[in-house]
Formats: C-alpha cells, structure tokens, sequence
C-alpha cells in the first residue's frame, strides 16, 4: 500500500481487499465487551476537520479510540486556521506536535494530495473527503457493505456486481471515489443523473451513463443514492425539487422494481423527500445505518494497515523515504 | 541461495536440518496431551481450545479430534490472531490478519487450553494472554505446546509439553503440519541454514503457501 | 557612451556578420568590420535578435511590491531579452488615471533596464462600470495606447463597444482578457476530462471563445482595432482565424506557458500550475502552435504574473493565479516553435518583437536590425542546454512552472538602445536613467 490514502484509485486489487478482509477482522471488535485493542498505543493522529462532518469525524475518532491511538481534533472552527493561518502552517504545527498521520476533511480538492506531496509534515496522510474530489474510505465502507450482501467472505471481490449510483454525480466526492474502487473491484457502475449533474468528460470514465433510473433498475445488485443539495436549485441544475424526486428519487415503487436480493445505500446524510422517501430509507433492504457501522471497522483497518506495522516516524531521521508501505507476509 | 553451500570449510557450513519428530511422533504426542488434558481437567468439562494462528490452529484441531473422541464429546473449539497484540509490531510493515473465532460459548468461566507450535519466547503467549484479556474472563489458561525448545524472555512455562527441545539460539526449530506444509515433522537446523532453504523454498515457490515460521528470537 | 563590436553574430539565424553599436544605434554591419570599440563580444554561435516585445507583463508595483517592483520586474525582462514590455493595469491603485500611468512610466525610465509601456484600465477600479480617463491616459507622458481590464473581462457587450470606439480617436487598442463571468464562477482549472476527475471547477473553453466571437463582431461593427490577450483554446484559434479572413482588424497573443503546458499538470494540484486563462489541452497547444506559425495569433506574450510564495505554497483552491515568465519566454518559444520547425528566427524576430511592437504602436521598437536603426538587440545563444533553476531568477517571486526543467537557449546579451543592459548572461548594474 501506498504511505497516503489519498485517492480510492491509488489502491490495487489486492490493497482493497486486504483492507477489506481487515476490517471484516475487526468487525468483530463491535460484539465483544472491551471493544478496544492496543495496537496503535503511543501513536498520535490528528483528525483534521476544516469543515463541519459530525459523521465522518465521529466514525475516524471511534476507530483511532478502538485501537488505542491518541486522538487530537484540530477543527479549523474556532482554531488559528480561520484566522488566516495556512495549511502549511498548520501542518508544520502537527509536524512539530509529532503527528503519526493527519486524517484531514477539506473544502477545497486536492487539499490532502497537497498535504501527502509536500514535505511539510511526515506522518501518513488519510482523506477524509476532499472539496468535490474524493473520499476514499466512504468508498471502502461501500464495497464492503456490497460484500457482505452480494459476495461474502475473506479474499471476495464484486466481479460482475452491477451498481448503480443516482444523483449529484458532479459534486459528489463519494461518486469518485466508488467509480474508482468499484472498478478496481470489478463492478460494474453505472451512474445515473440528469446531465447537468455530471461532470463534463464522465463519457471516458470506466462507467456507464443513464438518464433513466427506471430502466437500471432491474439491471441493479446495489443502488447508491447520493445527497441532492437543495441549493443546486437554485443554481439551474433542475427546475424543481418536485420533478427531481419524480425523475431520480427513489421511493416504494422504484423499491419494488429492483430484484428481490438488492440493497439501497446511501452515504447519509439522507435528504428525505428529495433523492429518497421514508418508506425506502426505512426498509430493511437501506443500508445507511449499517453503512455508519461498517465505516468504523473498515477505518480502523485503514489506520492499522498504515500505522500498526513499522512507520517512517520509526525510521531513522536520514533513512530514505519511500512511497509504500509493506504489508508483511 | 544453496547451490554454492559445499564450497564453504566443513565446520563453517550451517547444518542441514535434522528431523526430530516425524509424523507418528506427532500422532502420539498429541494424543498424550490429549489425555493429560482429560485427566488434569476432571474430564475436559469446560475447556475450551483455542489454537494460536498458523499452526497452534492446525494443531487445536488435531486435539479437539482426539478429545473427541476420549471424552465422546465435541469440546469448544477457537482460534486466535494475537498480531494486534504483538510487542514488535513496529519492527516490521503492518501484518495481514488472521481470523479470530471464539466460539459461541464464550471463554467467560471456562478453562481456556491454548494451543501453539513452539514455546520460545514466551512473548507470543504474553500476547494471547492480553488478547483473552480483552474477550473475556476465563476461569483458569493453560499452554500446550507440541515444542519447547527454552530460551524464555518472560516468566511463563507450559501445562502440556509434546516435547522439550533443549537447543541453542543459534538453531532453528521448524515445525511442519501437513495441513499448510504438506508432511508432519518437527526439524531442529541451523539458523543460517534454515534461513538459506526458506528463501530457496520461497523462490522455487514451493509446496508450502507460507515458509514455515523459524522462532527467531523476537 | 560604451560602444560595442559584436564580432559573428547570426542576425535573425543567418550568416555570421559584425555589428559595430554606438551613439545608440546600429553603426556598422559587415563581416570582418575593423572598427574599434570599447567593448568587443565574440558572438560566434550566438543569434542575433531585435529587443524583444512583451504586450503583456504583470510589474505589481504600485500596491505588490512583495511579489514584484518595476525594478526587479525590468531586470528580469531584460535578462529574458526584452527592451520593451507593457505593464498591466491590474495594480493597487488601478492603473486607470493618468497619475499611476505616469508614475509606472517614470518608474521605468529611472530602473532604465526595458521601456515599460503603461497599458490603462478600461473601466475605473476594473470594474466593468464606467469607463476610465482613456485620453487624459494617452495624452500622459505614458501616452497610453493599449487598454486592458486584464485579470477581469470588459463583459459587458455596450461598454466594450464603446471603448472599441473611443479609442479610435488615438489610435488606441482595446486588449481583452475574454472570460465570460457567469460561465467561470467558481472555475479552478480548464473544464474537461481532467477538471471531472479532479472534482475541481470548470473554466470551459466556451467561456472565452463567446467573448472572442462577440468581441470580433463588435470590433468589425464599429470598425476598430481589438487585440485578444492570452488565447488559449483550438475554438478560439478558429474565429480569430476567421475574422482576420474577413479582413478585420483584429490581433491575439499567446503564452508561452499555453504553448508549451496541459491541464494533466493539474493531477498534481501543485499551485505552480494555476493560472488564468487555465492550461488546457494537448490538442489545444497544438492548435496554438499552429496558429502562431501561420500567424494568426500575432505574438507571443508572457503574462509574467509574479506571486509570494505563500499564495502559492497552499492548497489549489485559494491560490493566486499567473506564473513568472519573461526570463524563460524565449527558450519555451525556441523549445516550441523552432525546434519543432513551426518558425525560423526571422518569425520569432516577428512574433516576439516586430508585431508586438506594432500593435501597441511602439515607435522605437521591433524595428529591423540595419544600420541607423536604434540598437534593441538581444544575443541569444540557442546551443545552452540546462535546468531551469528560479533562485537565479532577476523576478522577485519564484512562481515558474519550468522549475528543473531543461529548456534550451538563453540570453548572452542584451542591447537597449546601445546599452547593454545584460553582458555575457549577468544583469549590467549600472541601470539609472534611459
């Protein structure tokens, strides 16, 4: 693996999975009555937030927690980074503080790549969601909740598995990450949006594109629906809430219409009555609130297999820095 | 890697391994602990095995046949990865991990039997006895192990021993299983040797899928 | 005055020939010329070029004297070969009263390194409202002929038809930065497959090429001259090319960096990379190439855009725009253009001197090296092969794409009316008053 988790597309076939058979490991954690292990004692990272994400922040920090890591939350709120400090200069403040990794949320895309590229701190860098980029380890919790209901077991990939995502493809970093992990994983995607919400050049992703939601449906193992923000309205994406949930929100009767052994995920926070009714987002067959629990194994995971072996931290402060990390055996 | 072994002085050349149990050894040492188990338990009414990941598993199993069929009935039978546990995880890239199954009983009140290959360190041990710390609260633990070959750097010695092993740090104990390593046999080598035949084994890619532990001091 | 004997010059790549300078001008020109001088250069090798042109520079001063002065902004053009360069209006104050012209004119005459020729606002504070003091800039001791709300586009149609009108009085020309606001906001980078992948915000190229095509009708409407800054789309190569075919008066300007960069820089969202118009595609700097070899975009300008280091060692999204270029435009040009056979020298001397001094109505420039003529001259020596280290750079700001690069050629000399401003590849000290 790669010394970052910066992007869903830096990771091979055989990294996601053994991210994936990890977490599954560690999934185990949740039943037992110390749900804590000492692996990451002594580490130190930094959840660093420069936007508000109760959800994704609260998941990363039970999973520092459960593997006994120190855990720092530097929220841009409130702290020196509104008051103008740079990102570099926060980074050389977590450098200076010993940072092991920085797991960093950012508005702008490409803030974590900037941070894993620069030699402002030496600590592993984790993407916690970028601007409009990526978000690698939602797409991680994604296809190992895929997993667990289309192909269970160590060491399974998705091949052959068709997943379709429906909404705000354009400004969904979630939408990026899954495109890449999935095809890594053998799926095959199809997105489906009106074209206003896909991003120019999407024709040369490894993906298919629909305009018609009811048509995929039948053709669908799992259906991701993304958050539509109300404000895109506004912004002449669609015309009216009304005629986007008509067209693209998911609701009973689209329900009906999937095969009977088909999931509905959704990254939350749910929109209900935009791109999803309560009926669906309450069914059995919505995965959001096991979605939420997988999100802690498959982190903890990511945070071992990057931390729990040998670091550069360990390394001697001449010895060369490499690119990689390996896993042993 | 070997090839050029017989150029070296005579008195230099690390040994080649000697085999020190075969198959029926292993057979018969199992067995034997298998009744000890019985007698030192009252009957094996609440113990529960759990083999140590890899072969501490292959082995678990081998006994839980046996137990089987002394005592007639299916004793609880689990494995454990003690890798997140481990003193030297730092020493080397993060390890993949290996399934933890603790069976549906629980260990909470029970006599826990762990199963390991060899008994060195000690630190292995060290690191299973936090790991059940953490899964819950048994009524006693106890070790068995097929070898031990001394050298321990923590104060913990085994209830069930298959064989002492007296030997030096500069050898190497392999224990293979025909479950992962195709032919039962427990092997006392050279160091050097034994590194040396590990890679030529890994290059010609072997029967084996994982080369055999070397219990080097950790 | 220092005279000098430049000995086996290539004068626009040709032969080798001497060249006596004195008095200012170009004395003497022959071979084996027996003319003593002060100063004698052995230009064996070495290129002979008129002082180059810029239509487009950034000096910052007044208002970002951390990123650039009209000092050390001249010094870096005259190392870049330049006698002449234009500077923006984008400063703080704006360039848009006859007062900051003059004072950036003044600023220029007193660093006597390069001609700085004051561009004025359009509209007052760039803001795309009213229209400046155009003739009080004029008449100025500038005497401002090139009108530019660089930076921001005159988007507004009735505005920029007046000013393409009103500055016919002087012969003034309207340079427009085309960038259709509504279709930008929020833009990082050029709009396309990578901008998708990177989940960064589209500049599309239709952003420039509508006000290109609406410019070039309102230009021919009112029958006045428009120059086109930084082109950078195939699209917009195509309706210059057809409004130069319809005979309108119409000029455009290329960077060297959109000659030579693609937005697949942009994967590594190093700042470095950042600039307005955005890096587009190969296909596009193909499309430019071609363009400037077959002269339908006139010149090349560099936009030279000096930045601190900290607006640009951030993240991608709040990052300034531009990157440093006059002391690399001529090996980029050498790299894209004559290398790959597109122009000679000739049409470098053209695209990189003559025209640009043309559009912007520069007397004493981008004339032909011939006797009587002043002596703007450059010395280039086209065989140099290195990297492109930006701590040597004259610049105040170190914001170069090209950093480690090797690109090929660099300046030996540099020649304002008979004085060397650079000698032997250092940057003369003795400056002062031109």
């Amino acid at each position: 693996m790669k010394r970052h988790l910066v992007s869903a597309a830096d990771l091979s076939r055989d990294d996601a999975l053994l991210i994936l058979d990890t977490a599954e490991e560690l999934a185990q954690l949740s039943g037992r009555a110390v749900k804590k292990l000492p692996t990451l004692r002594g580490r130190t990272v930094v959840n660093l937030f420069f936007e508000d994400s109760t959800r994704t922040k609260t998941s990363f920090e039970v999973a520092e927690k459960r593997l006994s890591a120190d855990v720092i939350n530097f929220s841009a709120k409130g702290s020196s980074v509104s008051k103008g400090e740079s990102l570099k200069d926060t980074a050389l403040t977590l450098q200076a503080m010993g940072a092991d990794a920085v797991v960093i949320r950012h508005h702008a895309s490409g803030a974590p790549a900037r941070l894993a590229q620069s030699d402002w701190l030496h600590g592993s860098v984790i993407n916690a969601g970028d601007g409009t980029h990526e978000h690698p380890t939602q797409a991680l919790l994604d296809a190992f909740t895929m997993r667990r209901h289309l192909n269970p077991g160590a060491g399974h990939d998705l091949a052959g598995r068709r997943v379709t995502i429906v909404g705000d493809v354009l400004h969904s970093r979630v939408a990026r990450s899954n495109v890449h992990l999935l095809n890594t994983l053998g799926a095959q995607v199809t997105f489906v949006a009106p074209p206003t919400l896909l991003p120019i050049g999407i024709e040369n992703w490894p993906c298919e594109i629909s305009y018609d939601l009811d048509r995929v449906l039948p053709k669908t193992d799992a259906l991701m629906m993304l958050r539509v923000q109300r404000e895109r309205m506004n912004a002449a994406f669609f015309p009216t809430e009304r005629e986007y949930s008509r067209r693209y929100g998911m609701n009973g009767l689209r329900l009906a219409q999937l095969p009977g052994h088909a999931i509905v995920m959704h990254p939350g926070p749910m929109v209900r009555g935009m791109e999803i009714t309560a009926e669906v987002a309450d069914s059995p067959r919505c995965t959001a609130v096991e979605q939420v629990a997988n999100g802690v194994s498959v982190r903890m995971a990511v945070l071992y297999l990057l931390l729990g072996g040998a670091t550069l931290a360990d390394a001697p402060a001449d010895a060369p820095r490499t690119e990689t990390v390996e896993i042993a055996q | 890697m070997t090839a050029h072994r017989d150029s070296t002085p005579q008195d230099q050349a690390p040994r080649p391994p000697h085999q020190v149990l075969d198959g029926t050894d292993i057979a018969r040492v199992i067995t034997r602990i298998a009744h000890e188990i019985v007698e030192r338990a009252k009957g094996a009414e609440d113990v529960v095995l759990l083999g140590i990941h890899t072969r501490g598993v292959h082995l678990a199993r081998r006994l839980h046949g046996r137990l089987a069929q002394i005592t007639g009935r299916e004793i609880p039978l689990g494995t454990l990865d003690i890798t997140m546990y481990r003193d030297d995880l730092r020493l080397k890239p993060a390890r993949a991990l290996e399934h933890t199954e603790i069976p549906p009983g629980g260990i909470d009140g029970k006599l826990v039997v762990l199963v390991d290959d060899v008994l060195f360190s000690g630190r292995t041990i060290r690191a299973a006895l936090d790991a059940l710390n953490d899964i819950g609260r048994p009524r006693a633990v106890q070790l068995a192990v097929l070898v031990d070959r001394g050298h321990r750097e923590l104060p913990i010695r085994a209830d069930y021993v298959g064989k002492n092993l007296p030997t030096s740090l500069r050898e190497a104990v392999q224990v293979r299983l025909s479950d992962s390593d195709g032919v039962d046999a427990v092997l006392v080598g050279d160091r050097d040797f034994t590194a040396a035949s590990r890679s030529a084994l890994t290059e010609q890619g072997a029967q084996a899928a994982k080369p055999t532990e070397p219990h080097l001091p950790e | 005055m220092t005279t000098y004997l430049i000995r086996n010059a290539q004068i626009l790549g040709g032969a080798p020939q001497d060249l006596l300078l004195a008095d200012g001008v170009i004395k003497e020109i022959g071979t084996g010329l027996t003319a003593v001088a002060d100063i004698e250069i052995d230009a064996t090798g070495l290129v002979a070029l008129p002082g180059l042109v810029d239509l487009h520079t950034h000096l910052r001063e007044p208002g970002r004297e951390d990123a650039e002065t009209v000092l050390t902004g001249t010094r870096a053009a005259a190392m870049g070969g330049f006698t002449a360069v234009h500077a923006m209006a984008n400063t703080t104050p704006v360039a848009d009263t006859a007062g900051v012209v003059e004072q950036v004119w003044r600023l220029g005459q007193e660093a006597g390194y390069c001609d700085v020729q004051p561009v004025g606002a359009v509209t007052v504070g760039l803001e795309g409202k009213q229209l400046a003091e155009l003739g009080a800039m004029h008449e100025s001791a500038a005497g401002v002929r090139v009108f530019s709300d660089d930076g921001k586009c005159v988007d507004d149609a009735v505005l920029m038809r007046r000013a393409l009108e009103y500055v016919k009085a002087f012969d003034g020309v309207v340079a427009q930065h085309a960038q259709e606001p509504r279709l930008t906001e929020g833009a990082q980078m050029n709009e396309g497959q990578v901008s998708g992948e990177l989940g960064l915000g589209g500049w599309p190229a239709v952003a420039e090429e509508s006000i290109i095509a609406r410019d070039v009708l309102l230009a021919a409407h009112v029958g006045s001259r428009l120059h086109v800054c930084h082109v950078s789309t195939a699209g917009s190569v195509e309706i210059i090319r057809w409004a130069k075919g319809k005979g309108w008066d119409v000029t455009a300007e290329v960077t060297p960096h959109h000659l030579l960069l693609t937005d697949e820089l942009v994967r590594s969202y190093d700042p470095v990379y950042k600039v307005n118009p955005p890096l587009r595609t190969a296909e596009d700097v193909q499309a430019l190439r071609k363009a400037l070899a077959d002269g339908t975009i006139d010149a090349v300008a560099t936009d030279h855009a000096p930045h601190p280091a900290e607006d640009k060692d951030c993240e991608w999204a709040v990052a300034a725009m531009g990157m440093v270029g006059l002391e690399t435009a001529l090996s980029v040009v050498q790299q894209t253009m004559v290398e790959t056979g597109l122009l000679n020298w000739e049409g470098v001397a053209d695209r990189m001197s003559h025209r640009p001094a043309r559009i912007g109505r520069l007397a004493g420039h981008g004339r032909p090296i011939s006797v009587g003529e002043p002596a703007n001259l450059v010395l280039f020596d086209p065989a140099y092969r290195g990297a492109v280290n930006p701590d040597s750079f004259a610049t105040r700001s170190r914001n170069t794409p090209y950093k480690g690069l090797d690109l090929p050629g660099r300046v030996h000399a540099t020649f304002l009316r008979g004085r060397a401003t650079v000698l032997a590849g250092e940057l003369s000290e003795q400056g002062g008053e031109l």
